[in-house]
């Protein structure tokens, strides 16, 4: 068994991992999703779109559920303080989601137009509110959350569900929907052909533009704000709970990983390689490189974030001491160890099958398929 | 202290919220086998019938999925939205079974779905019978990892208090996973599925000969879904939760409560077959007793004694007293962790720990705690006996209905009699709504019989809930009972409409 402390840093790693999984995986179906209405012009260019996806977005969305079930499992103070306290913004995600299955599942199954054209805007809320508030979600971490823990940790939040919507966490929202969207993007001009794929492989290149603007924009206004720092901690290889250390604001904290580790500063530096790939190559015609120069943008984008607000999870603006970080957030030894070894196991079964299902599914979708199949497909 | 309107709005959300869940969820569990079956038959004998079935069944079997899966969704959160102090506490063990549901079971069941209506052409017979099995596979994995999680509410073992954290940490996985009441508790949930899938099929078929129409296509599915069914039935009855009876404490105030047996009798206890509870006298106005009967189901033993209700409250309140002084000890604790009288308190009382925390639904702090409120918390900890007692008297009768109902399905699939018995049909078709009554009659006597505890003897209802208010909880109350209503709606026209159609659905000219 790894000590704790480790196992706690490498729960921080895996907890980021499900969150990439989740960008690239259930990203490009969301992006899908956003691009619906935009980018099919009539009613079979859309069943194309939608069909693209149709194999794999049930699979796809249970990397949320499980990054979900994973937080549950491995940092219950974050699931139980972050989800709670920021209840309206989770809720709208949640109703968002719920019409997703549905859409996917009953838009074709009628064929009148207005039937099918509702669903298809559900699909779209469906895909975007969510891409938008995991945004604002991140973005308000590193602004701090208005919440405090008594001392049997139990939490309060006092802040509200419209200041959450705040300048900066509204760009940083803005960047996870350009990203998302992006991977719906290039995953649609990978899997398409004609105009459709012209339209997709256009949108790429702008949205890749605006992704890397928005972020870059984020990341200095994020140098303006302040940061937290842990000024002492308890022991962080021992049983800890949060109350257990203090912790002050300081300007420019949240470049104080990277100050420490220049290194580290490859990271970013990757996101803005990912979104030139994008352009690159779908100016050469290599729309599968093009997905994975955006899914790199994904990892990196995540990863740049996650680095910078390292060991804070959620950073509390009410009372400091409280925020909970990768350290005293976490579940016990025993199940950290018990979950690590579960991870390692399914994980990669996990890409393996998936990995598979994308095989058998593998080739273009075209106008030609959606009509002959026309009672068997979405 | 949460407001006792937001825990009871809470209760009500989270009830409404899984049981809408619960709809779709054991006719996937029972359909997802029925598709394994048929498509084995095709696959065994080549006969395209069978491909139509499984064809026609799988696109009944999407429009039920698609519910099951956004209804789905909000469990996941939903402890973390407006169980948070519940989540906070046992979120080290309870979060176990959830994720590794997630990465075992319903990765597995979501990815083959995808696969199972769009891999026809593109695997082989034996490759897409592998797909459909593996989402039958994933689907009942799932259901047994959400019935380990809830077993540890029933019943949780494996696990010890920590001071430091304040919460409840794992320290036996392998407990957690073999706890004896997720077994029974598995075989009778998945298997109440099972009947809920063979009696959807057995209904609609019957309706389909009650018409004439699509005969060949629905005898088959007919004993396809009577075999299953009397199987399943037999399941839910034989191995059922009978098992699970006496072997915890929590499952004697439930059981105690769902027989409204107020005194202990001598053993074997007798069984009320009918009773009128008086929850005001604490005891029955009148009852139908059969003797024995009882003491030989739960114990199954003649000589061991089961407690009766007014037994059970006398001995909470001891352990609410003791809980009591393990509360206080540890108050002392958090301002001194080295104070070794305190820990010898605590570690003297610790297991009554959670009876003491049922006293702070009326004291905040437990010291202030008067005799009067330590008898009032003492009669919460049997939960009300009138909804227990009833709603375990329907899923019961309504199982032995659905088992007379299968032994007849057999015999007409045996003797091809169908055509001579319409009216035997038309009951079949009018029963499809039965096995869902039982079901929810039997998620009420689980999680209500569980009352007054989230987690029995640990962590009190009252405490759980997050720190809310009202108008949240009847905003998102409101939210999600519109919004699941309207698609309940839309479902149940699909799938009467697509239902309707019979294997015509699956040519491409249909309206």
């Amino acid at each position: 068994m790894f000590d704790y402390e480790t196992l706690k840093l490498i729960w921080w790693l895996l907890v980021g991992v499900l969150l990439i999984g989740f960008a690239i995986m259930d990203g490009h179906d969301m992006g899908v999703g956003i691009l619906l209405n935009f980018l099919g012009k009539d009613d079979t260019e859309r069943r194309v779109m939608i069909n693209t996806i149709a194999p794999h977005w049930d699979g796809n969305q249970v990397w949320f559920i499980t990054a979900g079930g994973a937080v549950f499992a491995a940092w219950p103070f974050v699931y139980a303080t972050a989800f709670s306290g920021l209840y309206w913004a989770l809720l709208l995600v949640l109703f968002a989601l719920f019409f997703r299955p549905v859409g996917f599942e009953y838009r074709s199954k009628l064929p009148s137009p207005t039937w099918r054209q509702s669903w298809d805007w559900g699909l779209f809320a469906g895909s975007a509110i969510p891409a938008l508030v995991f945004g604002v979600a991140f973005g308000n971490l590193f602004l701090g959350v208005p919440f405090r823990l008594d001392e049997t940790m139990r939490s309060f939040y006092s802040g509200s569900f419209w200041a959450l919507l705040n300048p900066f966490a509204l760009l940083v929202g803005i960047t996870s929907l350009m990203l998302l969207t992006l991977q719906g993007a290039t995953f649609l001009a990978h899997r398409t052909e004609g105009d459709l794929q012209a339209r997709a492989k256009k949108t790429a290149s702008l949205v890749a533009i605006i992704l890397l603007v928005a972020f870059s924009l984020a990341g200095f206004w994020v140098s303006r704000i302040d940061g937290y720092v842990i000024d002492s901690i308890a022991d962080v290889g021992a049983s800890i709970n949060p109350l257990m250390k203090e912790v002050s604001r300081a300007p420019g904290a949240w470049f104080a990983n990277y100050d420490k580790t220049p290194i580290l500063w490859l990271i970013p530096a990757l996101a803005y390689l990912g979104g030139l790939l994008v352009i690159a190559c779908v100016r050469a015609g290599w729309t599968l490189l093009a997905f994975v120069g955006s899914s790199l943008a994904c990892v990196s984008v995540i990863l740049t974030a996650g680095v910078a607000l390292f060991p804070f999870v959620l950073p509390s603006s009410e009372m400091p001491k409280a925020s909970l970080t990768a350290w005293d957030a976490t579940s016990s030894h025993f199940t950290l160890n018990v979950m690590f070894w579960v991870a390692l196991i399914f994980t990669p079964l996990v890409v393996a099958y998936t990995g598979w299902a994308y095989r058998v599914m593998s080739g273009k979708v075209t106008r030609d398929f959606i009509v002959k199949n026309d009672k068997t497909v979405y | 202290m949460i407001d006792s309107t937001v825990v009871e709005l809470s209760r009500l959300q989270f009830a409404a919220t899984a049981m809408y869940h619960f709809i779709f969820v054991p006719l996937t569990l029972g359909l997802s086998w029925i598709l394994v079956i048929m498509e084995s038959v095709y696959v065994m004998t080549g006969k395209p019938i069978y491909k139509e079935m499984t064809q026609f069944w799988g696109k009944l079997f999407g429009i039920n999925f698609a519910l099951g899966v956004t209804t789905g969704i909000t469990m996941e959160f939903q402890f973390g939205t407006n169980w948070a102090y519940y989540s906070h506490y046992v979120g080290d063990i309870f979060g176990a079974p959830l994720a590794i549901e997630g990465l075992m079971a319903f990765f597995l069941e979501s990815t083959m779905f995808g696969l199972f209506f769009f891999g026809w052409d593109r695997l082989s017979k034996r490759g897409h019978l592998a797909v459909t099995t593996l989402l039958a596979l994933g689907s009942n994995l799932s259901a047994i990892l959400i019935l380990i999680a809830n077993a540890w509410m029933q019943d949780p073992v494996g696990s010890t208090f920590n001071p430091v954290t304040m919460r409840m940490e794992l320290t036996d996985f392998a407990a957690l996973i073999l706890n004896p009441v997720a077994q029974s508790k598995f075989v009778h949930t998945v298997a109440a599925g099972y009947v809920t899938g063979a009696l959807f099929v057995l209904g609609i078929s019957a309706w389909y000969l009650l018409k004439n129409k699509h005969v060949e296509f629905a005898r088959r599915s007919f004993r396809i879904a009577a075999a299953f069914g009397i199987a399943g039935t037999l399941s839910v009855i034989v191995l059922g939760d009978e098992s699970g009876y006496a072997v915890s404490e929590s499952q004697k105030s439930k059981l105690a409560a769902l027989e409204a047996m107020w005194e202990t009798e001598p053993a074997p206890a007798g069984f009320n077959i009918v009773a009128w509870p008086n929850e005001e006298k604490q005891a029955n106005d009148w009852a139908i007793k059969v003797p024995y009967m009882l003491g030989l189901i739960a114990t199954r033993s003649t000589t061991e004694v089961l407690p009766g209700i007014r037994e059970i409250r006398a001995k909470n309140k001891e352990r609410i007293v003791s809980g009591i002084e393990a509360l206080k000890a540890l108050d002392v604790m958090r301002k001194d962790p080295n104070d070794t009288a305190a820990k010898d308190t605590f570690e003297k009382h610790r297991a009554d720990m959670g009876y003491g925390l049922l006293v702070k639904a009326y004291a905040p702090d437990v010291s202030q705690a008067t005799p009067e409120m330590i008898e009032q918390a003492a009669r919460d900890s049997v939960p009300k006996v009138a909804p227990l007692f009833w709603s375990f008297r329907i899923m019961v009768g309504l199982g032995f209905m659905m088992l007379g109902l299968f032994i007849v399905a057999i015999w007409l699939s045996i003797y091809n009699t169908h055509k001579k018995h319409p009216l035997f049909l038309k009951l079949f078709v009018w029963s499809i709504p039965a096995p869902w009554i039982a079901i929810m009659c039997g998620w009420f006597i689980a999680e209500y019989g569980r009352q007054p505890w989230t987690v029995f003897g640990m962590l009190p209802t009252h405490l759980s809930a997050s720190s809310l208010s009202a108008g949240d909880l009847l905003g998102s109350i409101a939210g999600f009972v519109g919004f699941y209503t309207l698609l309940l709606i839309v479902e149940m026209y699909l799938m009467f409409k697509y239902a309707r159609l019979g294997p015509a659905a699956l040519q491409p000219n249909h309206a």
